[in-house]
């Protein structure tokens, strides 16, 4: 909400009067990581964290983050719980189904590793990382819902140096007409890369 | 919907020509099927012919892991398995060692158990109401029962640090002691979520549209309920006055006076209106398990880290959330249990399905579904 803030007054004292000079990769970053719909891809009892990190107390929609159960209308697919050899399939063509640009997030020691389940057993997958790519990881079983949002927080500052160009890595910051550069895609100072540099 | 790959019904509702008939396979990954279930449905137009759920999706092997475990470290795998209400699988695994190795439990050890038991009923069953009315599309009340579900996890993480996974009760007693402050804020728990109930009863139950979608869906017959092997709130909301806690009484129940509801119809809204009401009773045996509790020790002295029970077998089982949940333990006379088999009460109820689903609506299923609160964890173990 700052940043809107922020946004309206430079534009108001820029001398662009209404115009932003940006580049197509900064705007997409920004408002790509500002509204990562999630699909729960929960399985066991990460799951709950999952639910709770959604309802009152935690409120995830604040950040953006929304549960849409359906594939096609998500951005982040949150795997949360076990996964097991019979369900890999299911998870992988669900993660098929998702329309770019897409990420993962492995929630809880079972979608990391396999966890509890890593040893002695025959029926579990060693971590989803071993089928789909995973952007982060969280530890715990379960892991606090605190610790969900942390996880979309550091998926935002992931995304915020993406390119649409194949193989390029961006240092994101956007600079505003008649005003300090304001960061687009992450807030400044949040995670180190408030660096001054203009889009390219 | 999704289907497993490979599947001959995936991916299309197939129809084969000639025969009305149209397939649809829901599942795994459906946000109605309370976890990982698969339903494959038969349907003729909008209603069901023939729904047959696939189990087996998060089966993770928890009963051959604990072949390989000490009987103390058996306990984090419990927590997994019913991971809506650990605390039951947790007493139920340690009363089978219990009577396995003759272990005596200390008297407020009992009483604690009680009170987190009955704390995890209250959680349990607001997790099954709230996503009950979510199937409905009373998505307001989730939020409600989610409120109330919260609390009693809070006092949980007080106690044992835990939110979901407590580890908490372990063979001959339990882990800690009850923090300071901890039964004030319990019975202050118990006074708000009598009104959390009643508030919830006006807003969901005396819905109508509540009412339209869960009235005469799914009904079981008492006669079905019982040969079947139904039991919890799916056999009350039958009418069958069926509980653990009153018809074999075990720990310190016999000294509390509480009552069994029951339903009459046996249909969707009965057996979720036997969950609330069952969150009354729950109150009132937190309240008098509270007062009736007195200082002394919470862990059988003397008890080895590595028990060896001596060769043989035990049976033992409690009232969960879900009905009467067992733990079948054999002994070679090792550290080790040789054997270990779990009762799942959410599995002998999830087999209803096909009898409950058969000529409802498609959309009434996963209402059914709900009511039957399986909870997988506990299905595929
Ligand atoms: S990490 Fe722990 S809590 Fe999460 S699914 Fe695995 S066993 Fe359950």
């Amino acid at each position: 909400m700052a940043l809107i803030d922020r946004l309206g007054e430079t534009l108001d004292k820029g001398q662009g009067s209404g115009i932003i000079l940006s580049t197509v990769d900064s705007l997409l970053d920004w408002a790509r990581g500002k509204s990562l719909w999630a699909m729960p891809m929960g399985t066991a009892c990460c799951a709950m964290e999952l639910i709770a990190a959604s309802f009152n107390k935690f409120d995830f929609d604040r950040h953006g983050t929304f549960p849409r159960p359906d594939p096609r209308h998500t951005d982040v697919m949150i795997v949360a719980g076990t996964i097991t050899k019979k369900m890999a399939p299911a998870v992988k063509q669900l993660y098929e189904q998702m329309a770019d640009p897409k990420w993962v997030i492995a929630m809880g020691n079972c979608a990391v590793s396999g966890g509890i389940f890593y040893y002695d057993t025959y029926s579990v997958v060693r971590g989803v990382d071993e089928f789909l790519p995973v952007d982060v990881y969280i530890a715990g079983c379960p892991p606090r819902p605190e610790s969900l949002q942390d996880a979309v927080f550091r998926l935002r500052e992931r995304i915020a140096t993406e390119s649409i160009a194949p193989d390029r890595r961006r240092e994101a910051v956007l600079t505003l007409p008649g005003s300090a550069d304001i960061s687009f895609g992450v807030r400044p100072g949040d995670h180190g890369a408030d660096e001054q540099g203009g889009a390219r | 919907m999704t289907a497993e790959i490979g599947s001959d019904a995936c991916f299309t509702n197939r129809i084969d020509p000639g025969v009305d008939e149209l397939v649809v396979n829901v599942g795994p990954s459906h946000p109605s099927t309370h976890g990982v279930c698969r339903v494959i449905v038969h349907l003729d137009g909008e209603v069901v012919t023939k729904a047959e759920p696939v189990i087996g999706y998060l089966h993770r092997g928890i009963e051959k892991m604990a072949e390989n475990r000490t009987y103390l470290q058996v306990v984090p795998l419990t927590d997994r398995l019913d991971y809506v209400g650990s605390m039951y699988a947790n007493w139920a695994y340690c009363r089978a060692v219990e009577r396995l190795a003759g272990i005596q439990v200390p008297e407020r050890a009992e009483y604690l158990r009680v009170i987190v038991c009955e704390m995890q009923r209250i959680a349990s069953h607001m997790m099954s109401l709230g996503s009950a009315a979510a199937d409905t599309g009373a998505a307001t009340m989730f939020i409600y029962a989610f409120d109330q579900r919260e609390r009693v996890i809070e006092a949980f993480e007080e106690l044992c640090g835990a939110r979901l996974t407590y580890n908490y009760v372990r063979p001959g007693g339990v882990s800690f002691e009850i923090p300071e402050g901890w039964t004030e804020r319990v019975l202050q728990f118990c006074r708000d979520h009598r009104e959390g109930l009643e508030q919830m009863d006006r807003l969901f139950f005396g819905n109508v549209i509540a009412k339209d979608r869960m009235k005469h869906i799914g009904v079981l017959s008492p006669e079905d309920a019982v040969a079947w092997g139904a039991s919890g709130p799916v056999a009350r909301g039958s009418g069958v006055n069926w509980d653990m806690r009153k018809h074999d009484p075990y720990s310190v129940y016999p000294r509390f006076d509480f009552d069994v509801p029951t339903g009459s119809n046996g249909d969707c809204y009965d057996r979720a209106r036997v969950r609330l009401f069952e969150c009354y009773e729950s109150c009132r045996i937190i309240e008098q398990a509270i007062s009736q509790m007195h200082p002394g020790p919470i862990r059988t002295p003397g008890l080895p880290r590595l028990l060896a029970p001596r060769p043989g077998d035990a049976y033992d089982h409690i009232e969960s959330a879900r009905g009467a949940l067992g733990v079948y333990l054999v002994s070679d006379g090792s550290v080790r249990p040789y054997r270990m088999k779990v009762r799942s009460p959410a599995f002998c109820n999830l087999a209803l399905l096909p009898l409950l689903a058969e000529g409802h609506m498609l959309s009434d299923l996963v209402v059914i579904l709900g009511s039957l609160d399986p909870v997988f964890g506990e299905v595929d173990r």
